[in-house]
C-alpha cells in the first residue's frame, strides 16, 4: 500500500468517528431542549394555573374535568377580589411603606458607604468588620427585641414601625461601598484640588457613577417591603396600615376545602403583577443584584 | 488639625447609620442574650416591676424539652435536607442544560428565573389550589366537586387521587406538597449562580475533553462539577442557612393554622415557634429558641465549610 493510499484510509475513519460524534452530539441536545422544556413547563404551571383560575367561573372550576381554557372569560373576578380584600388600601399602604423606607435607606446607605470608602477615621476596618459580622446572625433574633423597643416607643400601628428598624442593611452599605472603591482616587483627588466640597463630590460623581448599583439597590428594597409578612403581622397588623401580603393571607384565610379560588386566584394574580412588571423592565438589575446577594427580598 | 476635622466629618456621615444600628442592632443581640438566660423571663412581668428572674439555662431547657418544639425542630431539619440537596442538584441540571446551548438560552434562563420574583404567601396560594381538593373531604359522607389539577393528572396517568392537604390528610402528602414548593421556589437562584459559575470555567477543558471523546455525562462529572465546587458549595451553605428559616411558605399553603384542619400547628418551624411565643410574650422562651436556631445554622454551616474545604476544588 502506497503513503498515500493509507493516509486517505485514515481520513476516512476519522470522518466516521466524526460523523458518529455529531449524529450522538444531535441526540444529546435534542435530549437537552426537551429536559429544559419539561423544567420550564413546570416552572411556568403555577403562574399559568392562576392566571386561567382567575377568570373562570365558580362552578367552571369545580368541574370534575377540568379546563385548561376558560369557557367564558370572567373579569369581575377581579373586581370581587379587589373589593373583598380591600386590595386599593393594601396597596397604598404597601407602596407608601415601600417607597419611604427605600428613598430613606438609599440616603443612609449613600453617606455611610462613602465615609468607609473615601474618609479616613479611626477604627475604620474595626468598624467595617463588626458590621459585616452582625451579617451572620439571623434576623429572627434581632426581630424579638426589636418588637420590644418599637412598642415601648409607642410605635405599633404606625407606618414608621415598618419603615425605621430596617433603613440601615449592612448587605448594601457592603456593596455599595465595593462599588465607590472601583471608582479611581485621582477623581477624587482632582476634585480636592478644584476645592469641590466633599459632600458635592459625593451626590455629583461618585452617585451617579453607582447608578447600577442603586439601582439594584431599590428593586431588591421595594420588592422586600411588597414581600415582608412577618414584621408586619407583628408590630401594623389593623386595617389602616396592613401591607399587601399580609392583606392577602388575612382576606382568604382557607386555603383547603370549599375555596372560591377563581376570586382568590385573581387577587393573588392582581398582587403578582407588579412584581411581574418591574421584573420585565428591569430583569438586568434584579438578577445582578441578586448574584450578589443571595437574600431574597 | 486637618485629620481632626476630617475624624470629625467622618463621624458625621457615619452618624445617622450608627444610631440605627446600635438601637436596632447591637442593642437586640445583647438583649436576646440577656433575656434567654433569665428563666421564664417575661416583659409583662418585668414592667410590672419584679426584677427577681433567676438567671439560667432554665429556659434552653424548658424549649429543648418542649414538645411543640421538638416537632418545629424535626419538620425544620427535614425541610432542609430534602429540599437543599434535591433543588441543588436540578438546579445544576438545568444550569449546565441551559449552558450546553445557544438559541432560546435567554428566554429559557429568563422563565427559569420567574419564580424568585414572586411573593411566597401569594404563590403558595397557587400551590395549595392546584393540589387542594374542592368539597368536603375527611368527613363521613365526603362531596368532592374537584379533586384539584395536581389530582386530575394522577388520574389521568391511572392512580388514585391523593389527600394532599385537606382535612384527614397525611403527614408525609403535607411534606411531599412543601418540599414542592420550595424546591419550585429555591431554583432561581442557584440556577443563576450556578449558570454564572459555569460561564466563567475556561473553555479549554471543554475542549481538551471533545478531542478525548469523552461522553457528556462523564464531563459532566468529571470537569464540571469539580470546577464548579466552589459555587455548588455557595449555594448549598446558603440553600441550608435559608432552610432553617423556612416559615412563609408554609403560611402560604397551610395558612396560618399552619397545618391541615384536622392538625393545625404540625407543619409549623423553629421561626414559627419564635414568633408564637414572642405573641404570647415569652420573651425568654423565644429568644431561647432563636439562640439556638443561631447556634444550629453555625454549625450546619461550619460543617459545610469543612466539608468544601476537603471536597472543593479550586
Amino acid at each position: 500500500m502506497s503513503q498515500q493510499t493509507i493516509k486517505v484510509m485514515q481520513s476516512r475513519d476519522l470522518k466516521r468517528t466524526t460523523n458518529k460524534q455529531t449524529a450522538g452530539h444531535a441526540i444529546g441536545t435534542v435530549g437537552i431542549y426537551i429536559f429544559l422544556c419539561i423544567m420550564a413547563l413546570i416552572v411556568l404551571f403555577p403562574f399559568y394555573w392562576m392566571v386561567i383560575s382567575s377568570l373562570k367561573s365558580l362552578t367552571e372550576y369545580r368541574l370534575s374535568k377540568p379546563t385548561f381554557w376558560p369557557q367564558t372569560l370572567l373579569l369581575s373576578n377581579y373586581r370581587d377580589a379587589f373589593t373583598t380584600a380591600s386590595l386599593g388600601r393594601l396597596f397604598l399602604n404597601t407602596a407608601y411603606v415601600g417607597i419611604v423606607s427605600t428613598l430613606l435607606s438609599l440616603v443612609v446607605t449613600i453617606i455611610t458607604a462613602f465615609a468607609f470608602a473615601r474618609l479616613e477615621f479611626k477604627g475604620k476596618n474595626l468598624l467595617f468588620a463588626g458590621l459585616l459580622a452582625t451579617m451572620m446572625i439571623p434576623g429572627e433574633l434581632f426581630t424579638i427585641t426589636n418588637y420590644l423597643t418599637v412598642s415601648s416607643f409607642g410605635w405599633i400601628n404606625t407606618f414608621t414601625a415598618l419603615i425605621v428598624p430596617f433603613l440601615v442593611s449592612v448587605f448594601y452599605i457592603y456593596l455599595l461601598r465595593q462599588n465607590f472603591l472601583q471608582i479611581p482616587n485621582e477623581l477624587y483627588l482632582a476634585a480636592k484640588v478644584d476645592g469641590t466640597s466633599d459632600w458635592k463630590y459625593l451626590w455629583k460623581v461618585m452617585v451617579p457613577l453607582a447608578l447600577p448599583t442603586l439601582i439594584s439597590i431599590t428593586i431588591l428594597k421595594m420588592m422586600g417591603a411588597w414581600n415582608s409578612y412577618i414584621w408586619p403581622r407583628l408590630v401594623a397588623n389593623d386595617e389602616a396600615h396592613r401591607m399587601v401580603t399580609n392583606g392577602l393571607r388575612n382576606a382568604f384565610k382557607d386555603t383547603s376545602g370549599e375555596v372560591n379560588y377563581p376570586v382568590q386566584m385573581a387577587a393573588v394574580a392582581l398582587v403578582s403583577a407588579p412584581l411581574f412588571m418591574v421584573f420585565i423592565f428591569l430583569r438586568k438589575y434584579i438578577m445582578a443584584g441578586v448574584s450578589r446577594s443571595g437574600i431574597k427580598g | 488639625m486637618v485629620e481632626s476635622k476630617q475624624q470629625w466629618k467622618a463621624w458625621l456621615y457615619l452618624a445617622p447609620a450608627i444610631v440605627l444600628l446600635l438601637i436596632f442592632t447591637v442593642w437586640p443581640i445583647i438583649n436576646t442574650v440577656r433575656m434567654a438566660f433569665l428563666e421564664d423571663y417575661s416583659i409583662a412581668i418585668a414592667s410590672g416591676g419584679e426584677t427577681s428572674f433567676r438567671v439560667s439555662l432554665g429556659n434552653f431547657v424548658k424549649v429543648a424539652q418542649y414538645q411543640d418544639f421538638l416537632i418545629c425542630l424535626k419538620n425544620t431539619v427535614l425541610l432542609c435536607v430534602i429540599t437543599v440537596p434535591v433543588s441543588t442538584l436540578l438546579a445544576l441540571l438545568v444550569a449546565v442544560a441551559l449552558n450546553a446551548i445557544k438559541p432560546l438560552r435567554r428566554t429559557l434562563q429568563t422563565i427559569f428565573f420567574l419564580p424568585y420574583v414572586t411573593n411566597s404567601i401569594a404563590i403558595g396560594m397557587v400551590f395549595a389550589a392546584m393540589f387542594n381538593i374542592v368539597g368536603s373531604v375527611g368527613t363521613r359522607r365526603p362531596l368532592i366537586q374537584t379533586v384539584g389539577i395536581i389530582n386530575n393528572v394522577i388520574q389521568f396517568f391511572g392512580g388514585n387521587y391523593v389527600n394532599w392537604i385537606n382535612n384527614g390528610s397525611s403527614y408525609w402528602a403535607n411534606m411531599f406538597v412543601l418540599i414542592v414548593y420550595i424546591v419550585w421556589n429555591a431554583l432561581p437562584f442557584k440556577i443563576l449562580i450556578l449558570l454564572g459559575g459555569l460561564q466563567s470555567i475556561n473553555k479549554q477543558y471543554y475542549e481538551a475533553a471533545k478531542v478525548d471523546s469523552t461522553p457528556r455525562w462523564r464531563v459532566l462529572w468529571r470537569i464540571t462539577v469539580p470546577l464548579l465546587s466552589p459555587m455548588i458549595a455557595y449555594v448549598v451553605i446558603t440553600g441550608f442557612i435559608g432552610g432553617f428559616k423556612e416559615y412563609t411558605s408554609i403560611v402560604g399553603i397551610f395558612g396560618e393554622s399552619l397545618g391541615p384542619a384536622h392538625a393545625p400547628g404540625r407543619l409549623n418551624t423553629m421561626v414559627g415557634f419564635i414568633y408564637e411565643a414572642l405573641e404570647q410574650h415569652h420573651q425568654g422562651r423565644a429568644s431561647a429558641a432563636a439562640l439556638i436556631l443561631f447556634a444550629i445554622i453555625l454549625v450546619v454551616t461550619l460543617i459545610n465549610l469543612q466539608v468544601s474545604k476537603k471536597r472543593v476544588h479550586y
